[in-house]
């Protein structure tokens, strides 16, 4: 069974998102993804200026299986890519919701996170998905 | 869970990764009961195979000694890879894959009749790869003192059998050293639980597909099927041309492409960049043509991406691949890219 954090918002695609203190929010795979995929051996995260629309295919994650986009949850500007996934892409394994997370945006509309599923409705999703 | 040729397989239990750098460090298992062996007997057992195989059981003189080949059709087409055991003057033992199963089945009956041999898949048998450095020492605890003997004392490519229908050969498909052990299926469950308590690790398909390709070795349907010849998959060696009197089944087609020229061959693959190789994938040669990608996919050892691929015969050390709308630089070397612990290409 796979960690559904209650405080974060998901996509339907598996990806997180965290509204942090400063207002910009955190995005990375969820748990279920990470499973799905298997060891991750390479992660493409976006640079920091890069503007980026809800929905945009803006990194690439990929494992011994398969190569899989991230899309961003809302539109804004990458503030930081995760440096450290260049050199240590099982980060996401070990620790999807932590130090795996691969990019930080400056929304520019907050309204975009709040639409987005909470974790009820994810886990829901993730259920009729595997059902 | 994966169907694999109507088998439910697992991908991996766990990390794949793990599961791959255990069979080049240590001990790791699978399961391949899903192959399936065929026992063929007669009189003219050999004459059977040599007409039937490309290579020559004519070298089998040893009990025991077993042999890689293909069975090819009349035009050179790949209907399998496999590996035959010579046992006695009457009995070959064969194992085939199991995705091709059925029409391997069809064709050994098909010829079987004039030679007067009996074909029988033995689906009494399962079947477990044990492999890596401490594979063999970590198995043999397991086996009665006398067969655990006289299989420590095995070559490379024999195999030996006891009376209870049990059958370890030093074969594998992971470029390391080990068993692949034959059992009755009644008794399997048994093995692999007590394999585990040795200390051999659980390997799923992924590590399988990891390792074989590191080792060099074809997986059939991918890299090699009946549209492709043994001359254009690195199969060339596989190919007993002498005695030049020996008619075997496609040695006409592959006689014939030889003198024409093979357009296409087998190569390795090291990308330069960081992403991943794939079946499929274009391969451009620039100034000389294109190809495919046949098998491809993160080397753990390596720490890079490796492949098969099919491109013309003219290329030479440099290529391009295209992965997700871009051209990638990929160095062609000659495969194995790993073979017992130990990376096998410059990089």
């Amino acid at each position: 069974m796979s960690n559904v954090p209650a405080d974060l918002r998901f996509l339907k695609s598996h990806e997180w998102a965290r509204l942090e203190a400063d207002g910009t929010i955190t995005v990375g795979i969820s748990d279920h993804a990470q499973q799905a995929l298997g060891d991750l051996v390479f992660v493409e995260a976006p640079e920091a200026g890069r503007r980026v629309a809800a929905g945009e295919a803006c990194a690439v994650v990929e494992s011994v299986k398969a190569a899989s986009d991230v899309y961003s949850p809302v539109s804004g500007e990458v503030v930081a890519g995760n440096a450290d996934l260049g050199g240590q892409p099982e980060l996401i394994n070990t620790d999807p919701y932590g130090a795996g997370w691969i990019m930080r945006i400056r929304p520019d509309d907050k309204a975009q996170f709040a639409a987005l599923l909470d974790a009820n409705a994810y886990a829901a999703a993730l259920a009729a998905e595997t059902h | 869970m994966v169907d694999f040729g109507g088998w439910d397989m697992p991908v991996n239990y766990g990390s794949q990764i793990e599961e791959h750098h255990a069979v080049r460090r240590d001990a790791g298992m699978f399961d391949v009961s899903h192959m399936c062996v065929v026992d063929l007997r007669g009189d003219r057992v050999r004459d059977y195979l040599r007409r039937l195989l490309a290579n020559d059981v004519a070298k089998l003189k040893e009990p025991g000694k077993a042999l890689y080949s293909c069975m090819l059709r009349e035009h050179g087409g790949v209907i399998d890879d496999l590996i035959v055991y010579f046992l006695d003057d009457r009995w070959f033992r064969m194992v085939v894959n199991a995705g091709t199963r059925d029409k391997d089945l069809e064709w050994l009956r098909a010829h079987a009749g004039h030679y007067g041999v009996s074909v029988e898949p033995r689906f009494d048998l399962a079947m477990i790869a044990v492999q890596g450095p401490n594979a063999r020492t970590r198995a043999a605890t397991l086996l009665e003192p006398s067969f655990a003997e006289r299989a420590l004392a095995l070559g490379n490519f024999y195999g030996t059998g006891d009376d209870q229908h049990r059958f370890v050969a030093r074969t594998g498909y992971t470029g390391e050293d080990g068993w692949e052990m034959m059992v009755p299926a009644t008794e399997v469950a048994e093995l692999w639980a007590r394999l585990r308590a040795a200390g051999v690790t659980p390997c799923g398909l992924g590590a399988r597909d990891t390792l074989r390709l590191e080792a060099g070795m074809n997986l059939y349907g991918s890299d090699m099927d009946e549209t492709v010849s043994p001359l254009e998959c690195g199969l060339a060696w596989t190919i007993a041309w002498e005695p030049q009197d020996r008619h075997f089944t496609g040695r006409a087609a592959l006689t014939e492409q030889k003198a024409r020229g093979v357009p296409r061959k087998q190569v390795g693959l090291v990308l330069s960049d960081r992403a991943v190789l794939r079946s499929h994938q274009k391969v451009i040669v620039p100034a000389v043509g294109e190809g495919e990608v046949t098998s491809g996919t993160f080397s753990p050892t390596l720490e890079r991406s490796i492949a098969l691929a099919r491109v013309p015969s003219q290329t030479t050390d440099r290529c391009e691949v295209e992965i997700r709308g871009r051209l990638l630089n990929a160095a062609v070397v000659r495969p194995p890219f790993v073979r017992h612990g130990k990376i096998a290409i410059p990089v």
